[in-house]
């Protein structure tokens, strides 16, 4: 038993993390949020050819796809980094990241679009099989304010036109990795609305001494830190499941992932802010976009709710 | 990452699991809490089997007469013994998890052939002497005096929070050597013999109307020099080394209870009648209580992290810290649940019928003193923003000496 990453993990990470640390700091996140396409075909492009979308058809495990999506979230990205990445090997221009492929889930009473202006495809994950949706049938109708504007949102105002391109079993798989690699990503975005406040923390002063020496806050940061670590736990513990690199069941584990790193993503964006201060809730820090980030991805591939809810029902017919 | 076991850990386990089927049968039942004559007998003539069969000390070297097992193994071992309901270390906590293995690191040859046979075969049994009325979290402030008179260290003091104190054979005690000196500087770590004159015990009764507890008042207490565990007022640091030891198995027994705990609620849960059919449809209670089952799982996973990383590097380092600060809040939470299930059957500490209340409410109550021993969370989270995220620490007053 074994829960360390490897030494080939390890520098996944670290190449992914000194991309996005190069290509995604704050400024360009400032710059890119105040335009009409904040995804840059150019670093989408880049982002392919570092392998992000097609890890695993290129024979890496789940284990190496979570790791590198931890690093996406924590860099928060903008686009649809986990839907592109299900489409690589099933729509042409998907692995190489010369596509863009979002993601379609319709909701019951609208169905919101992330990037419907940009994306090339719509990945529309069914219970009969995975379809292509043509994102022009849609009707895609942006709306006026996105509550992130890194993930500008659309409301679709046509029925979709979709064909399968992959069957039911393929769904089941998609929809796995899916939950997961957004779980990762949550991850991502926990541990970085922690690094930024445990830095301001020490910086800020009041009362002549930093804030981060006062208990009150430091507990605040502490329970960032505890919600981030467990949460990485389970989706570390998920992505041996899927890879049956454990005995644990996987879809199980899987909801356990998506309910701690949502947790986990929700919790430390508005402790963040509140370790903030008035700055936190101000557009130019960048700790709000943490919690914005969160909250879009907490809404894809169902919330914590809906997960604590299906591991309730593994309680009464499974054992421990 | 990989969480499959190994051969030899499958091994292990299978070897083991043999064992206790062959053994457990005869064990008798589980002598009542407050017997502990009875307890006695029970909980030392386990561990006497354990040792029998080499599985006594399965986390100390193998050169003090211990398993040598690693991190993974004790897990193991811990799985299977909590899975066929073995007994529970009980009385044996201290000896085997604190002061034997403070003794292997500090301890003389002639301190070590005396007690450390003596711990693994359950012949003797310890308790610990650390905590005082006005030294909780502020341990080092302790007060406990020992004047030495020859050969002696005379000791007068009081010590609280003593598990076992009343069948205890011996007591793991820290006191003040040196009051002229900061706090940390004059603190002794001395072997008391429990049947030294001037030792009077008292029982604490907890709020769970438990007497495991005592506080002990001392009177003039001789203890031997020759008793004295490391350096004079050394003995902060000898006390620390027990921490060295913790491997992240600390919580194991506790955390396969605890999941079987919260399964048993659903279980429940789906026998009590509501209006809407039973409590079980309630969607409010299914989603707080898969919340906790998830955490559960996502802890479990934490734990064996924490073993890997002991297994690496051999410290669990602060993922301890993060470990029982989280679980234990969680217990506080899977008890609430239980009690608002309950409903007015919540007010019986003991079953009522077929429900099953003693269980619940009783962990409810215990729940109550996870988030404070060991550590208070608050102390806990302290430890995690100083230790793992570099936080400054508060300005503290001017050390002094005490007492």
């Amino acid at each position: 038993m074994d829960f360390w990453l490897t030494e080939d993990q390890e520098a996944l990470r670290d190449g992914i993390r000194s991309f996005v640390d190069g290509r995604f700091d704050y400024e360009t996140s400032a710059e890119r949020e105040e335009t009409e396409a904040v995804i840059d075909p150019a670093t989408w492009s880049e982002l392919g050819e570092m392998g992000v979308f097609s890890l695993r058809q290129d024979g890496f495990d789940t284990r190496a796809a979570v790791v590198a999506f931890e690093e996406l979230g924590r860099g928060l990205v903008p686009g649809p980094t986990v839907a592109t990445h299900l489409a690589a090997g099933l729509i042409d221009g998907a692995a190489e990241g010369s596509a863009i492929v979002g993601l379609y889930e319709p909701g019951p009473d609208a169905t919101v679009v992330e990037h419907a202006g940009q994306v090339t495809d719509l990945l529309w994950v069914r219970d009969d099989g995975i379809a292509r949706v043509d994102p022009a049938s849609i009707a895609a109708e942006p709306v006026e304010h996105s509550l992130d504007p890194l993930s500008p949102v659309s409301v679709a105002a046509a029925d979709p036109s979709f064909e399968l391109i992959a069957d039911a079993s393929a769904s089941v798989d998609a929809r796995r990795a899916g939950t997961l690699l957004v779980a990762a990503s949550q991850v991502g975005v926990a541990a970085a609305a922690t690094d930024l406040s445990n830095q301001y923390a020490k910086e800020r002063e009041q009362f002549g001494r930093p804030i981060g020496s006062f208990q009150a806050v430091k507990h605040l940061l502490a329970e960032m830190l505890t919600k981030t670590e467990v949460a990485r736990a389970a989706v570390h513990a998920a992505a041996c499941a899927l890879d049956d690199a454990s005995d644990d069941d996987v879809d199980r584990a899987i909801a356990v992932a998506k309910v701690m790193a949502g947790t986990a993503g929700i919790f430390c964006g508005r402790t963040g802010i509140q370790v903030h201060g008035g700055m936190g809730f101000t557009w130019e820090v960048h700790i709000q976009r943490c919690w914005k980030r969160a909250v879009v991805l907490e809404n894809t591939f169902g919330s914590a709710d809906r997960h604590a809810l299906a591991v309730a029902d593994t309680l009464t017919t499974q054992g421990v | 990452m990989d969480l499959r076991y190994t051969d030899a850990e499958q091994e292990f386990r299978h070897e083991l699991r043999t064992w206790l089927e062959g053994v457990l049968p005869d064990v008798g039942p589980v002598p009542d809490r407050d017997d502990w004559a009875a307890r006695r007998a029970y909980e030392t003539g386990w561990q006497r089997q354990l040792y029998d069969a080499g599985y006594a000390g399965i986390n100390w070297p193998a050169e003090f007469g211990g398993r040598g097992a690693t991190p993974t193994e004790h897990l193991i071992f811990l799985e299977e013994t909590e899975r066929a309901k073995a007994p529970y270390v009980g009385m044996n906590f201290v000896g085997l998890l604190h002061a034997g293995p403070t003794l292997i690191v500090e301890a003389n040859d002639e301190q070590k052939a005396k007690h450390l046979p003596a711990i693994l075969r359950g012949d003797d049994v310890w308790c610990q002497g650390f905590s005082e009325p006005n030294a909780g979290s502020d341990l080092a402030s302790l007060g406990c005096k020992a004047i030495r008179d020859g050969d002696d260290y005379v000791v007068s003091g009081q010590k609280i929070w003593t598990s076992f104190a009343h069948v205890a054979d011996y007591c793991e005690i820290l006191v003040r050597t040196n009051g002229d000196v900061p706090k940390h500087k004059g603190i002794s770590w001395l072997i008391m013999d429990m049947k030294s004159p001037g030792i009077d015990i008292r029982p604490l009764r907890t709020m769970e109307g438990s007497t495991e507890f005592a506080e002990m008042f001392l009177d003039e207490v001789r203890i031997p020099v020759a008793n004295r565990v490391g350096e004079e007022n050394d003995g902060w640091r000898v006390a620390m080394t027990t921490l060295s030891f913790e491997r992240g198995t600390a919580f194991v027994s506790e955390m396969l209870q605890t999941m079987e705990l919260c399964a048993d609620l659903a279980k429940l849960a789906s026998h009590i009648t509501s209006s809407a059919g039973t409590a079980w449809d309630d969607r409010g209670l299914r989603r707080d209580l898969g919340y906790i089952a998830a955490e559960l799982d996502a802890l479990w996973a934490l734990t064996k992290r924490n073993i890997s990383e002991a297994q690496r590097t051999g410290l669990v380092g602060a993922g301890g810290n993060v470990f029982k600060l989280a679980y234990t809040d969680l217990r506080h939470r899977l008890g609430d649940v239980a009690m608002h299930l309950l409903e007015r059957a919540s007010l019986s500490l003991g079953d009522i019928g077929e429900l099953p209340t003693g269980e619940h409410m009783q962990g409810r109550i215990h729940a109550i003193s996870m988030t404070i021993a060991a550590g208070t969370t608050q102390v806990q989270k302290n430890i995690i923003a100083e230790r793992l995220l570099g936080l400054p620490k508060e300005p503290k007053p001017a050390t002094k000496g005490v007492g």
